[in-house]
């Protein structure tokens, strides 16, 4: 499975670690959904470190799409809400 | 469903629509490196102009540094010469530099973060845009029009993703440098009003300079002054003792002076 993390990167991560980044991937949605600023910046540190830690980069010149993507690690809940919403966020 | 995925389905969604599809998908290849090759042209330039913010922010911090020194200088002359309140007045404005001083700090940490960022996104973007070149070219030569379709699709999604990306990023370091050199330009405005004094100003002087000057040349005054008395009236003797006393501070201050002034 492919994840990118916006700003950073693609790795690719085994399959039988879905299971814990859905975790994370819970808590992190609950804290957008709060509002919760505190617990959305940790949730999202929490979740892209599992992904780079679990995960092996993907070569530069790889052309692969991602299955999974994920919000840029300095991502505010703010920004997340934008991409999330449907404000041409990607330029062009 | 879960935020990653709905992220990734928006994500992917506009990724794709960026993407103009020809009718031939071999036309849709060479017009898509062409936009390749505009976008880094685009980060290539964003990760330029984040260094020059950079750099602007480092002068800054530069002339905030040797601004807060000269009043540190300027509080300890103040006080030996038995002025606190000039003292505390010039220690009052090197507090006030010192928030300005750490919101350079804070700035210039958060650029050089966006320069390095932007740096290795550029260095991805080439090295996707030269693999897809090569497949491009590839699938031209081997394919018919039919045939390609089927073999650009990975390719596509995968460099497009990353033109997705990249794009992101790049606004979001424009954005970023905006704010700061809005802040910035109010900080060099501040240095020119002469609110702070830059260090082109230091032979001009400021308002605690003059007073400590002032005062060197009155305490010259009141030495001599007390010297004269001396002369004529015995009794101011003493006096004239403790005058003289501030004189040699006085003397120093004036040499302390000339020793800080830029050649």
């Amino acid at each position: 499975m492919i994840v990118r993390i916006l700003a950073e990167g693609q790795w690719e991560v085994g399959e039988d670690r879905l299971d814990g980044l859905n975790r994370l991937d819970d808590a992190l949605e609950a804290a957008v959904e709060a509002g919760d600023r505190e617990t959305f910046s940790q949730s999202l540190d929490a979740l892209l470190a599992a992904v780079r830690a679990e995960g092996t980069p993907v070569p530069d010149d790889s052309l692969v799409a991602s299955d999974l993507v994920l919000p840029p690690a300095d991502a505010t809940l703010d920004e997340v809400r934008e991409l999330l919403g449907d404000d041409g966020l990607i330029p062009g | 469903m879960s935020l990653m995925k709905r992220i990734s389905l928006i994500f992917r969604a506009k990724a794709d629509k960026a993407l103009d599809r020809a009718e031939d998908p071999r036309e849709t290849l060479d017009y898509s490196y062409k936009r390749q090759l505009e976008l880094l042209t685009k980060v290539r330039r964003g990760v330029a102009d984040v260094a020059t913010s950079r750099k602007r922010v480092e002068l800054q911090a530069a002339q905030l540094q040797q601004q807060s020194d000269k009043l540190t200088e300027q509080a300890q002359k103040a006080l030996s010469m038995g002025r606190e309140d000039l003292a505390r007045e010039a220690l009052t404005r090197k507090s006030a530099l010192t928030g300005q001083m750490s919101d350079l700090q804070a700035q210039h940490a958060q650029l050089q973060g966006e320069e390095e960022k932007l740096t290795l996104a550029s260095q991805r973007l080439q090295a996707k845009v030269e693999s897809f070149r090569t497949q491009k070219e590839t699938i031209k030569a081997k394919y018919t029009a039919a045939e390609a379709q089927t073999r650009i699709n990975e390719a596509f999604s995968g460099i497009s993703e990353e033109m997705g990306d990249v794009g992101m990023a790049v606004q979001r370091a424009e954005d970023k440098t905006a704010q700061m050199q809005a802040r910035a330009g109010a900080i060099d405005e501040l240095i020119a009003s002469g609110a702070l004094d830059d260090a082109s100003s230091i032979n001009r002087g400021d308002d605690i300079s003059r007073e400590l000057e002032a005062m060197s040349s009155q305490s010259d005054v009141e030495s001599e002054l007390a010297a004269l008395k001396a002369g004529t009236n015995g009794g101011a003797g003493q006096q004239a003792l403790e005058a003289g006393d501030t004189t040699p501070p006085a003397t120093q201050v004036g040499e302390a002076r000339k020793e800080g002034e830029p050649s």
